[in-house]
């Protein structure tokens, strides 16, 4: 049972090669044997969303899956959302809008309003506020947050 | 907070997946569903199960369809999927609203609605919406199919008619009538909790009073079920605030409340008695309602 099978995964459209138990998640496949520490691990058992990334496009708790599920599936992380040197709209948002304190929450909430906004780039403020308490921070108290996720979503409105 | 190890079995059809079943069914083998509940109980060393059957490659599973006046949800359908317009109002839209209560986004994604009805958890809507609108369990193992009710599915806190061995393949829901008038109403501390208490009614008028009425109640009993006491205080009175109180009056005064640290018995009649009136309110107030959001309207 303990035995390691051979897997690949494919993250931000690079792809990594490797050797886990079964019994790892996705996310500690993604941090440990994938090097991106970008996604991290809190509570794991889904209650907190830090470890939340996109599984096809869309958002979900990679403490809450397994990475031998997760072959050939396309994984998305914080690492991918920059273009080279220029952070996208959201990252730049939260910079702006003192959106993050510790930042130990930051990518978990990037890649939930990554995901929501490039389906639903109408979302309303009282959906979105719902959508953002999927997440917890223990610094900020969210309003900031809200502030940085509504500037982007009324930016591509205006675009 | 790390899961103990199993073997992982990965079939790609649902009579693969019940041989494999059936062999590791007697060490506790367990299907993975969407893994929003036996991941993190794995996690918390909750569970600890040898074999995991993961039934996510199973397309035909992931279909919902309507046929003989029900809507038939395989054992893959997320709860996201219920999100989305269905083809089969007033029931879709009644199943969208419901469906916005569980969890949250990133869980619904994943989380599907017979995963929830094999968990049986007290509060879990689904189970709520099954048990109000009289759902048929659709049960198979590695020796054939079987057909449960609803009076015999729920078999107390997270026990329901499932057996060592068998999936429940599919849940089939009565399509509502389309001039029923429906309404839901949940109570828990913080968005995407589970629900401390919650109330489903389905009402139909004949000649401006109420001729048919369901009503369950949610997350203060054992299990949701439909409370005909309520239901018998409604029937043939007008759908007004005066009839709504007392239907609401006989729910709380007959459950038997679920009772913890945080929320006694008094607590649970007293909220039971708030959810079935704003639940049958709601099915007044919003004759033309629709899904509380949108996100989920899959691309
Ligand atoms: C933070 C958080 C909040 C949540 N809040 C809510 C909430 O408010 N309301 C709510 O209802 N739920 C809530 N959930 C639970 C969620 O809805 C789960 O998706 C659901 O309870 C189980 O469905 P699943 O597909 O994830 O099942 P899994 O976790 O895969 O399986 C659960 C159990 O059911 C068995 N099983 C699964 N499918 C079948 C089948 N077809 N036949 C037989 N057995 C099966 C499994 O073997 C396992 O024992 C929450 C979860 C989390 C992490
Ligand atoms: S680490 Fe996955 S939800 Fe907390
Ligand atoms: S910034 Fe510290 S937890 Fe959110």
């Amino acid at each position: 049972m303990n035995e390691k099978v051979d897997l690949t995964l494919t993250v931000n459209g690079q792809r990594h090669a490797i050797r886990v138990e079964p019994r790892k998640t996705l996310v500690d496949a993604i941090r440990d044997d994938c090097g991106q520490t970008g996604t991290h691990a809190g509570c794991e058992h889904g209650v907190c969303g830090a470890c939340t990334i996109l599984l096809d496009g869309e958002p979900v708790r990679s403490c809450l899956m397994f990475a031998i599920q997760c072959e050939g599936r396309d994984i998305r992380t914080v690492e991918g959302l920059a273009n080279g040197n220029e952070l996208h709209p959201l990252q730049q948002s939260f910079i702006d809008h003192h959106a993050l304190q510790c930042g130990f929450c930051t990518p978990g909430f990037l890649m939930l309003a990554a995901g929501v906004l490039r389906k639903r780039p109408d979302i309303g403020d009282e959906e979105l506020i719902d959508l953002l308490s999927s997440n917890l921070c223990r610094c900020t108290g969210y309003a900031n947050i809200i502030k940085a996720v509504k500037a982007v979503r009324d930016g591509l409105a205006q675009a | 907070m790390k899961p103990a190890p199993f073997k992982y079995h990965r079939p790609t059809t649902l009579d693969e997946a019940l041989a494999i079943l059936a062999e590791v069914a007697e060490e506790d083998g367990r299907i993975l569903a969407g893994g929003q509940t036996l991941v993190p109980m794995m996690a918390l060393r909750l569970a600890y199960p040898p074999h995991l059957v993961d039934i996510n490659a199973i397309p035909e599973l992931a279909r919902t369809r309507v046929e003989d006046g029900r809507l038939a949800i395989g054992a893959l359908v997320r709860h996201a999927d219920l999100q989305a317009p269905l083809g089969c109002p007033p029931l879709d839209g009644l199943l969208a609203e419901v469906a916005s209560h569980i969890a949250h986004y990133p869980i619904r994604t994943r989380g599907t609605f017979c995963g929830s009805l094999a968990n049986a958890d007290p509060a879990s809507e689904w189970c709520l919406v099954a048990a109000t609108l009289g759902a048929e369990f659709v049960i198979r193992s590695a020796d054939g199919t079987r057909s449960v009710g609803v009076e015999d599915y729920f078999q107390g806190v997270m026990a329901t008619a499932i057996g060592p061995g068998e999936m429940l393949v599919e849940a089939r829901l009565p399509l509502l009538p389309a001039d029923s008038l429906w309404g839901f109403y949940e109570f828990s501390r913080r968005a995407g909790d589970f629900a401390l208490g919650m109330a489903l009614a389905t009402l139909r008028l004949e000649g401006g009073v109420v001729g048919e009425a369901r009503i369950g109640v949610g997350g203060a009993e054992e299990h949701p079920r439909r409370i005909a006491e309520a239901e018998a205080a409604l029937v043939g009175r007008a759908p007004d605030e005066a009839a709504f109180r007392a239907a609401a009056a006989k729910a709380a005064a007959v459950i038997d409340p679920l009772e913890d640290h945080a929320t006694d018995g008094t607590y649970r009649r007293e909220l039971v008695e708030t959810v079935v009136r704003r639940a049958l309110s709601a099915a007044m107030a919003h004759r033309q309602a629709r899904p509380r959001t949108e996100i989920e309207a899959r691309s």
